[in-house]
């Protein structure tokens, strides 16, 4: 059997590999058979018949094996009933016709069926504008129902899933596709269909209702309005919006995204974001995005306390000043100072963070990296390289997850590691505690808080299972994160991932190295242009005399305790933080959904964001603003996205060939999705603005030796507080989406059974937590698998923990309250 | 039930009961028990000869001898000149020429009818359905082992092809071809799996295989294991059916005790093993494919098709799915050969078939009989008539996705061939017998009720269609109905027989198919005059227009 099969729809003739459906190989020669249930990344469910299609196959002689041939052609004999084209597999020799009178016959009959039992509510559909069964219906369907029932199918119209997705049961054409999609793409099986025939529905397992960060999705591959989100719900009309693409800022796997723009009404006019789609990017996200994303990814954006003009204290009041003024002061306090701080975040772009660089360079100044988790260093040299796609590794390969509970901190790894598992990929999860992830692993290996780095070294020995399975491996990529971790502890711990990956030859090519689970979407550039983290924040902030902070709020979280002598803090940011509470001069930037840049994932990606809505107030973009200070000290700096990416591929070798024409450009994706049919991928946009394009592998010659400690480890009557990361914190860009605030939730800290029992707490108990002299409330949760002597506080729920280059771990004082 | 050797028929019409055939019939019973040949001779009524002049007769089988007029005196030599020495009383015959008409069938039938012919039920109700010994001491086994020690297993499917079995779970597939296929499959496994879901709404007939001869199945099985080259099978049972179940597992614990299942089965190569597995409840699990899936722990759907279960079936593996009651006559076939198996029933259809009787008749129960005889002979024969001399209306075969068989069609022979001819299915062996008094289009609604209940709702057409036949003909019988209505109905008939996934879809139009083939004058008189003519349906509900007429 050859691996190739040649087949002929509608008089096209196509070569495609053999065990492709007629479906898909139809879809390859631009011939759309109209589908419903079938989706290309859910598989055959073959329920609507919706694809009905003539099939013919060539008669085989039994003597010679050949094709019986008349008129010198293979003669065909057509299947007597019409078959379905998302089920039938492609041979050698077939006709399919999906446009004879036969298969339009049988198309049309599904079609009114389905018809005669929908409401056909489009006018009030969110669907309406962007659903298949609308377009299939001018389409295929019949001029005129030939049924006129008074008893149309009635059923609930707004049945909520859950809080975040409503269901309308009469507009469910049962297509399956959001209970396939749960079970086999996000393997979370929270919805399923109740009951029989046409009262079947779909009804949600668990509590809360539809508890799936992947959630969103179903929206976009249901075909019909029956699923809708509670965010778009009554928003808009599809044929209304424009559409800009964008990159999910919410973590460093960088989904790619399309904001959907209107201008309306309720918004004095102004053009605002409606919603985040998923934007194809095989390579990346596929179709889909996390809920995050969605339900959250603008929305801090439009927030009341947004900066809209340059401001100075002047006699402990801030006063509103021309850019003009705020671009001079800036300039001349940096130019003042003996030696300036830059303090910057992986919230700011490439493009941004180039500008400070070239800026901090002029003056002399120190540059830092807000964050407390480290190893990017390493992540540089032995990250991943061009050509990498984690949809490649499968069989053969394996892929190591350590320190991280992936699916909060970041969905869509979570999910494509997933999925290499499934493909045969061997999935080894390392951490302190169970996390969802672990049910897809081939090994789980546990270890205690503080002994992540000596987990991962001894692994590294030469006798260890899992150095061996490394050496053997065709490919290897490893994850490291930092839970129960700070600066210092995940540098060790990257380090150690390092000399595993190195010892065994796994980086410096595609598909192999080392990934950080970032928590902002540029932490990863910011690292690769030399920013780096320092272990006390608050030394730099007792010495300096000027600081210029962009996009980070060291007060707010903690980070720095602000006393009678401060630097002169220039504060360049998107809202009203601590920090710029305490800022002498204020610089508004603009938002990402503003303005153009790119972002660099963790991935090592660079991916590029295009503006979407007007700027608010009189902000402006963070490479713009460097640039003006800049030339207010006579140096000339790019004031345009596109130049300053020039430049830094000039500068950063890591960069190099990368501008923004490269990671514009597209290939043909598989599945081919395309809007203006909308019934074989769903709503989710193509991709027609860019793939993007990751970085060069770095020429490593030497790698830092692994050193440092790991977390600290509990100590007899005490316990340690171990910082995590929860998807839905109260992070400011969370907390600004109104519809995760349920999911988000009060504080709950976790802590082991035998543990409550000892301090004689009960599960629920309300606690008052006191963490390095920050106080606060916090709901407990008993959990079995906390491992005792911890308490698992969330990262960003209103408890500063600190970290960036303290002590990571404090003890903790409890005390219960009423 | 015993074996009979002969049957005597009694009329029982007016005019032969007017002139005493109650005294005969009982003359008849007190004769045979004076001589002990209760036990091989049964008696039964008929009813239907047409020939009140000749009455009343009676008819003795298999050599369809007819006596008449027959009175008292007449019984003692009949019994003991042709049921005791087996000579034809020539003087008490009635005249030939005049069994014309009504009766003439009863001639036709010479040779072909004998009393009941019990294949698949010879041991049931006989032997301890618990106890292997008494399987074994009734040629248990026999089959299996004439398999394993002295026949190849292209052999073994060679005797099935050649006694011609057709598959009894309703579609009549050849069951020699369905093993050629699996067997000619290359797959280190292969799968054996015999459908005892068993749902058909009236049909009883493999409970009673099942609970009175449950090892005649894991034998047929495990030949069936030996002939594809499966090693491992499944008896997917309805759940409802505990007693069945029980004596299932009882069997397979036997047989793997006394090595009839399990590793090196009789001490040969072959290795086999059973599960019994118990079914979800729903009707659409008896349909192989979401048989299949069932067990596979998934929701009960149909798959589409191709591939079948013969290429890719449980857990994606070569798979053979048979009825009960197909299996239970492997066994015997094997032992006795499968020109032995052909003398029996027709040369398309051979063999014997159980079937359920239901309805308007005197007697209702199961019997097995040889695949040909007639829808008139069950009636009247086995069904001993139709209660209180009521005329027979319609059939309605095989639980729900049989037909609707109009009394035009009661000679036909009930095979599988006869009946594609003439357009209508034998099904899985349920008879509901109905008369005059049964309104076609109330029967439809009822049938009707139970399709819409029972799609499982994955695909489409069967979803939203059934649903659509049951409201359109929930309008009729409340009066509603419009012209447009038959329109519609003719429609949906051929659409769903057309675009469904599976078999409930595709046959689920047949009974209102039937309706508007052979009773559309009736479903007419619903619609245009208003009225239901047995006056069944309620018709109650105003008519929303002035009733059309065309
Ligand atoms: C809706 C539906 C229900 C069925 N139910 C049964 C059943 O209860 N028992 C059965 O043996 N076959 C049933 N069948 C037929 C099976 O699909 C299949 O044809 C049969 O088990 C094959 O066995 P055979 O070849 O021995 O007849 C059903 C088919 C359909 C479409
Ligand atoms: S809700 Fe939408 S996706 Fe889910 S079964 Fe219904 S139509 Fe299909
Ligand atoms: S996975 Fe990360 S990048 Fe993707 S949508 Fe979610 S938060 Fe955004
Ligand atoms: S035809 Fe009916 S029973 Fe069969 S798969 Fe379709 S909906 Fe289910
Ligand atoms: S049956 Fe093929 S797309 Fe639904």
């Amino acid at each position: 059997m050859t691996d190739r099969v040649t087949l002929t729809i509608d008089g096209k003739q196509v070569t495609v590999p053999a065990g492709m459906l007629v479906v898909d190989a139809a879809k390859k020669v631009a011939v759309h058979i109209p589908i419903f249930c079938y989706h290309p990344k859910l598989g055959s469910a073959a329920m609507c018949r919706q694809c009905l299609v003539e099939v013919g196959r060539p008669i085989i002689d039994h003597a010679t094996g050949h094709p019986e041939l008349e008129d010198g052609f293979p003669r065909i004999q057509f299947s007597a009933k019409l078959e379905t084209a998302c089920t039938t597999l492609v041979s050698e020799g077939m006709v399919v016709l999906t446009q004879s009178e036969r298969a339009r016959k049988g198309q049309k009959e599904v079609l009114e069926f389905l018809l005669t039992s929908h409401p056909l509510d489009c006018p009030i559909c969110d669907k309406g504008g962007e659903c298949p069964l609308q377009n299939l219906t001018m389409a295929h369907g019949p001029g005129k129902s030939r049924f006129l029932f008074d008893e149309k199918h009635h059923a609930e119209k707004q049945v909520p899933l859950g809080e975040l997705i409503f269901l309308d049961r009469e507009r469910c054409i049962q297509c399956g596709r959001c209970v396939r999609f749960q079970e086999n793409v996000a393997g979370e099986p929270v919805i399923g269909f109740y009951q029989r025939g046409r009262s079947m529905d779909i009804v949600s397992f668990s509590e809360p209702g539809f508890d799936s960060v992947f959630s969103g999705n179903t929206t976009d591959i249901c075909p019909v309005g029956a699923l809708t989100t509670a965010d778009f719900r009554f928003g808009a009309r599809p044929w209304e919006l424009m559409a800009a693409a964008s990159i999910c800022s919410q973590c460093a796997v960088g989904c790619n995204t399309t904001l959907n723009t209107r201008r309306e009404a309720r918004s004095d006019g102004q053009i605002v974001v409606k919603r985040v789609m998923p934007r194809q990017n095989e390579q990346v996200n596929e179709l889909w995005i996390c809920d995050k994303g969605r339900f959250a990814g603008y929305h801090y954006t439009e927030r009341d306390d947004r900066l809209l003009k340059p401001q100075v204290r002047r006699d402990d009041k801030f006063r509103s000043v021309s850019w003009d003024a705020a671009f001079l002061q800036a300039a001349e306090k940096l130019q003042d100072a003996e030696k300036p701080v830059f303090l910057v975040s992986g919230r700011l772009s490439n493009e941004d963070l180039f500008n400070l660089l070239q800026l901090a360079d002029g003056l002399g100044a120190e540059t830092l990296l807000y964050t407390n988790m480290g190893g990017g260093d390493l992540t540089g040299m032995v990250g991943l390289t061009s050509g990498s796609n984690l949809a490649d590794l499968g069989l053969g390969d394996v892929i190591l997850v350590v320190a991280s509970d992936l699916q909060e901190e970041a969905p869509l790894w979570w999910l494509r590691i997933k999925q290499a598992a499934e493909r045969g990929a061997m999935l080894i999860v390392v951490n302190p505690r169970e996390t969802k992830l672990e049910k897809h692993a081939d090994y789980v290996v546990r270890y205690a808080y503080g002994d992540e780095i000596k987990t991962i070294q001894d692994m590294n020995k030469a006798t260890h299972k899992i150095h061996k399975v490394f050496a053997k491996a065709a490919n290897a990529v490893i994850f490291y994160g930092s839970e129960g971790l700070g600066l210092e502890g995940s540098s060790g711990l990257a380090g150690a991932c390092t000399s595993l990956l190195v010892d065994t030859g796994h980086y410096a090519r595609p598909n192999n190295g080392l990934v950080g689970v970032w928590q902002r979407a540029n932490d990863q550039g910011a690292w690769e242009l030399g920013f780096r983290p320092v272990k006390d924040l608050q030394v730099i902030f007792d010495k300096s005399e000027v600081v210029y902070i962009v996009g980070a709020d060291p007060v707010g979280d903690g980070a720095v305790r602000l006393k009678k002598r401060k630097p002169f803090m220039i504060v360049q940011e998107l809202l009203s933080t601590d920090t710029v509470g305490h800022a002498d001069l204020v610089l508004p930037a603009r938002a990402f959904t503003e303005r153009e840049g790119t972002y660099t994932s963790g991935e090592r990606r660079v991916q590029r964001f295009y503006q979407a809505v007007p700027p608010r107030g009189e902000s402006r973009p963070d490479y713009e603003i460097v640039a003006e200070i800049a030339a207010r000290l006579d140096t000339a700096l790019e004031r345009e996205p596109g130049l300053v990416m020039d430049q830094l591929a000039e500068h950063i070798p890591a960069f190099g060939g990368i501008s923004y024409l490269k990671v514009s450009e597209v290939v043909e994706q598989w599945p081919v999705i395309n809007r203006s049919e909308l019934f074989y991928g769903g709503a989710v946009y193509e991709n027609t603005q860019g793939l993007g394009m990751q970085l060069r592998p770095a020429p490593v010659t030497s790698f830092p030796v692994s050193k440092g400690k790991g977390g600290l480890r509990p100590k007899e009557g005490l316990l340690l507080a171990v910082p995590v990361n929860k998807l839905y914190d109260q992070g400011l860009t969370v907390l600004s989406a109104p519809l995760l605030r349920e999911r988000i939730g009060e504080l709950k800290v976790c802590m082991n059974p035998d543990e409550a029992d000892r301090l004689g707490f009960e599960n629920g108990a309300r606690l008052r937590i006191g963490l390095n002299g920050n106080n606060a409330k916090a709901l407990l949760v008993v959990d079995p698998t906390v491992p005792s002597g911890i308490l698992l506080v969330p990262r960003s729920m209103g408890l500063p923990i600190f970290e960036a280059g303290m002590p990571v771990l404090s003890k903790v004082r409890k005390k219960v309250t009423g | 039930m015993n074996f009979s050797r002969s049957m005597v028929l009694v009329s029982s019409d007016p005019e032969s009961v007017r002139r005493g055939a109650d005294e005969i019939y009982a003359l008849f019973e007190k004769e045979i028990a004076a001589r002990d040949m209760e036990g091989e001779i049964s008696i039964s009524r008929l009813t239907d000869t047409g020939r009140p002049d000749a009455a009343p007769i009676v008819v003795i089988y298999p050599e369809a001898v007819v006596y008449g007029p027959v009175n008292a005196e007449n019984v003692k030599e009949i019994v003991e000149e042709h049921l005791y020495k087996g000579r034809v009383a020539e003087h008490l015959l009635a005249p030939t020429r005049e069994l014309s008409g009504r009766i003439g069938w009863l001639k036709t039938r010479k040779g072909t009818l004998p009393a009941e012919k019990r294949i698949v039920l010879r041991r049931a109700g006989r032997i301890d359905p618990e106890n292997i010994e008494e399987y074994i001491a009734e040629d248990g086994y026999q089959a299996l082992a004439k398999a394993l020690t002295g026949m190849k297993a292209t052999e073994v499917i060679d005797v099935l092809k050649e006694s011609g079995l057709q598959g009894r779970g309703g579609a009549g597939f050849p069951t020699g071809l369905k093993w050629s296929f699996v067997a000619g499959t290359q797959s280190e496994k292969k799968y054996v799996v015999c459908n005892a879901d068993e749902s058909e709404p009236g049909t009883f007939k493999d409970r009673v295989i099942l609970e009175g001869d449950p090892l005649a199945i894991i034998e047929a099985m495990t030949i069936a294991g030996y002939a594809v080259g499966a090693d491992e099978g499944f008896v997917y049972v309805r759940g409802e059916y505990k007693l069945a179940q029980n004596r299932l597992e009882n069997a397979v614990k036997q047989a793997r005790e006394y090595g009839l299942l399990g590793k090196n089965i009789m001490d040969t190569a072959f290795s086999f093993d059973i599960h019994i597995h118990s079914g979800a409840g729903a009707y659409i699990c008896g349909e192989e494919t979401a048989l299949l899936e069932s067990i596979e722990g998934k929701r009960g759907e149909p798959r589409s098709r191709p591939p079948y279960p013969t290429t890719e079936g449980l857990w994606g593996k070569p798979t053979l799915v048979n009825n009960v009651e197909t299996l239970a006559n492997v066994p015997p076939i094997l032992l006795n050969g499968g020109q032995w198996y052909r003398q029996f029933g027709t040369p398309s259809s051979p063999g014997t078939k159980v079937y359920t009787i239901l309805g308007n008749v005197n007697f209702t129960g199961l019997i097995e009989v040889p695949m040909g005889i007639t829808l008139r002979e069950v009636v009247n024969i086995y069904g001993q008539g139709m209660k209180d001399g009521a005329t027979f209306k319609l059939a309605q075969t095989g639980g729900s996705s049989g037909s609707v068989i109009p009394a035009s069609l009661q000679d036909t022979p009930m095979d599988f061939e006869s009946f594609r001819k003439a357009g209508v299915s034998l099904g899985s062996g349920a008879l509901l017998i109905c008369d005059e008094n049964t309104c076609v289009v109330d029967l439809a609604l009822v049938l009707q009720k139970f399709f819409k209940f029972e799609s499982c709702g994955k695909c489409t057409p069967c979803r939203v269609g059934t649903g659509r036949i049951h409201e359109i003909l929930t309008g009729i019988v409340e009066g509603r109905g419009t012209l447009k209505d038959m329109e519609n109905l003719d429609y949906l008939v051929d659409s769903l027989t057309r675009i469904s996934n599976c078999g409930l879809g595709q046959t689920a139009s047949v009974p209102i198919n039937d309706v508007l083939k052979y009773f559309r004058p009736e479903l007419e008189a619903h619609i245009k005059l208003g009225v239901c003519p047995c006056g069944v349906c309620p018709m109650s509900a105003p008519v929303k227009e002035p009733a059309a007429v065309a």
